[in-house]
């Protein structure tokens, strides 16, 4: 007999059965989030801590060389990249709540019962997305306290914390395949921020890339990173964030030659869609083997 | 008996990164409302064939069905007709006991109500009732594996699966756990469980299977099993002056003479009628005054079953699983006694 005779479950679980054990899971890492209060602490004050620092050690230095669009206004050039850093980092909740459920033989138990095999998945992912939505809100609302105006509409504001939070989501299912395929919480730390760290940074997340040697300035415009936060940038503050600037520059042609805001969203989508074709199903492969 | 509730049928399941035939062809079988112990030392196969009977771990070949249900073919359904507890608690530590165990239940697919219902019953029956709405980070380490069985029972499986379920406890809280397994199993469940303790199998189990290198060794009930070690075994020690004379005085007490055991330096006999044979050994060699040094009674151990069935005791049976060695076991060695 092949072990990888694999489909041949004669009872099936239905979509509506599949939605409550996603539900009762989702229902179980929210409540978790909420009983640990360290989780809590860290998933809110170090994004506020990070939002403090960057606008009021960096601001001063940083806010003359971003474009004018930002009324000078470091927080808000700093605001839409700092949560898709946030989305980032907290993706890395997803490999390291994996990892510990692992350990603990919570998996085991949920895969002797009857219930759903994508549930400890999505559920995973869904209340990580929810818990995003949470520090994302916490962030913004201090972010108005700051000073942080959008320049666009409501709609286009709005629209811009839809496309981090459907990024966070991605990114989530790639932690997600990382903590099931390391298996330990410490490891899924280290690599969760050895392979998040370098991509924050090169990025347009804290200061334009214009001024980035070219190599790093090619990798740092295609990178999801950078195609996101320009994607919000564009969406909350408009067109004239995504254009070069400064001494020599003129305006004019360097709006002309920006990528579009249209552009840069669809870009992101396309990542995030992207991501989550190949991730989720080789995140499930990964579990079904992982504890097979 | 009826028609078996739990059938396994050569079961082989090979871990091929550490080389090791976990399982090597184990075959078994029982029907419902017994208890089915499963006899064996670290690394003897009993947690694989548990994970392999609750659909978390594939077999390489041979067939394993619980409740009428191929395991293999149909997982999801033989998911609904069984329970595990593991052999750590797997509750979460910031639920309360209550939520834990209602979790499961909305698992088990029941309705949000009955499974509140379902809950309140389990919980009062493994009397965790009062600690209920308490987060399981304040349990002990007993009430966990309470409450993880709490947790395997909600579903009323029809099988349920320990593994090692008193591994790691206070004696107290395991006479409990005990107890409580009593209970389920007058209440018609059928348990399948592993131990390292003989006296557990013993004192639990209907029917024993001694497990070793990933193959059953034996089969029986408990009183099978000790009747084929000779039961209950006396050890003395004399002075090396006296040691003839009192094996001599010993003749005819035991089914055999008193044997010299130069590993232990002490004489044993079997003792067929326990504390009895015991109190006529102390009385003879009290009437012909020769010295004992020291006397016990011992009951025989999972090591006892092991050095008869196998010529080696547990504790290295443990080491050579370890070792990750996949070479048979030597032929029985027999015991000195």
């Amino acid at each position: 007999m092949a072990i990888t005779s694999e489909k041949v479950e004669r009872a099936r679980i239905s979509p509506m059965h599949a939605a409550k054990d996603i539900a009762v899971i989702t229902r179980r890492n929210l409540l978790r989030n909420i009983r640990l209060p360290q989780l809590l602490i860290f998933a809110t004050v170090q994004p506020v801590m990070f939002l403090l620092l960057f606008n009021y050690v960096f601001g001063g230095a940083i806010g003359q060389a971003i474009p004018a669009i930002a009324q000078g206004k470091y927080i808000n050039w700093l605001l839409p990249g700092l949560l898709i850093q946030v989305a980032a980092f907290g993706a890395g909740q997803t490999a390291l709540g994996l990892t510990e459920d692992l350990s603990k033989g919570v998996i085991d138990r949920f895969r002797s019962l009857p219930m759903a095999r994508s549930a400890v998945l999505a559920g995973r992912t869904l209340s990580d997305l929810i818990r995003n939505g949470f520090v994302i809100t916490l962030m913004v609302v201090m972010g108005f306290v700051m000073g942080f105006r959008y320049q666009t509409s409501f709609i286009g504001f709005v629209a811009g914390l839809l496309v981090a939070m459907m990024f966070a989501f991605a990114l989530s299912w790639i932690m997600a395949s990382i903590g099931l395929a390391v298996k330990n919480p410490e490891a899924a730390q280290s690599a969760t921020f050895l392979g998040v760290f370098p991509l924050v940074f090169a990025s347009s997340v804290f200061v334009p890339t214009q001024t980035m040697p070219d190599w790093l300035r090619t990798f740092a415009e295609v990178q999801p990173i950078t195609v996101t936060t320009n994607a919000l940038r564009g969406l909350m503050l408009g067109q004239e964030a995504l254009a070069e600037f400064g001494p020599g520059i003129n305006p004019v042609q360097a709006l002309a030659d920006a990528p579009s805001v249209h552009g840069q969203v669809l870009m992101s989508l396309l990542w995030s869609i992207g991501i989550l074709m190949i991730f989720v199903p080789l995140s499930v492969r990964v579990y079904r083997r992982t504890v097979g | 008996m009826s028609k078996p509730i739990v059938r396994v049928e050569n079961i082989v399941k090979v871990f091929k990164k550490a080389n090791v035939r976990a399982l090597d062809g184990v075959s078994l079988e029982f029907g419902a409302g017994i208890v089915y112990g499963l006899l064996g030392p670290n690394g003897a196969g009993k947690t694989t064939l548990i994970r392999v009977l609750t659909t978390l771990l594939r077999a390489d070949s041979g067939y394993a069905e619980v409740a009428g249900v191929d395991v293999a073919a149909d997982p999801t359904s033989a998911r609904t007709h069984i329970g595990l507890a593991g052999q750590y608690a797997a509750v979460d530590e910031y639920l309360t006991g209550r939520e834990n165990v209602e979790m499961v239940g909305r698992l088990y697919n029941l309705p949000a109500k009955e499974a509140t219902k379902r809950a309140d019953e389990v919980l009062h029956n493994i009397g965790l009732a009062e600690a209920a709405d308490r987060t399981v980070r304040t349990y002990s380490g007993g009430m966990r594996r309470r409450l993880d069985l709490a947790a395997s029972l909600v579903g009323r499986p029809q099988v349920l699966f320990l593994d090692e379920p008193t591994t790691g406890i206070d004696p107290q809280s395991r006479l409990g756990l005990w107890d409580i397994i009593r209970d389920l199993v007058a209440g018609g469940t059928t348990v399948l469980l592993t131990t390292q303790y003989l006296d557990e199998a013993d004192q639990l189990a209907n029917r024993i299977a001694v497990i070793d290198n990933g193959r059953l060794i034996a089969q029986g009930t408990g009183d099978e099993l000790k009747d084929q070690m000779g039961g209950s075994v006396i050890e003395l020690h004399v002075g090396d002056e006296v040691r003839d004379q009192a094996i001599e005085a010993l003749t005819g007490l035991s089914t055999e003479a008193a044997a010299f055991d130069q590993y232990r330096g002490s004489l044993r006999l079997p003792a067929p009628d326990g504390s009895q044979t015991l109190l006529n050994v102390v009385r003879r060699l009290d009437e012909r005054s020769i010295a004992v040094q020291d006397i016990a009674l011992h009951k025989p151990t999972l090591d006892d079953v092991f050095l008869t069935l196998t010529g080696r005791g547990a504790a290295e049976a443990e080491a050579e699983a370890e070792k990750v060695t996949t070479s048979k076991r030597r032929g029985p060695r027999g015991r000195s006694n």
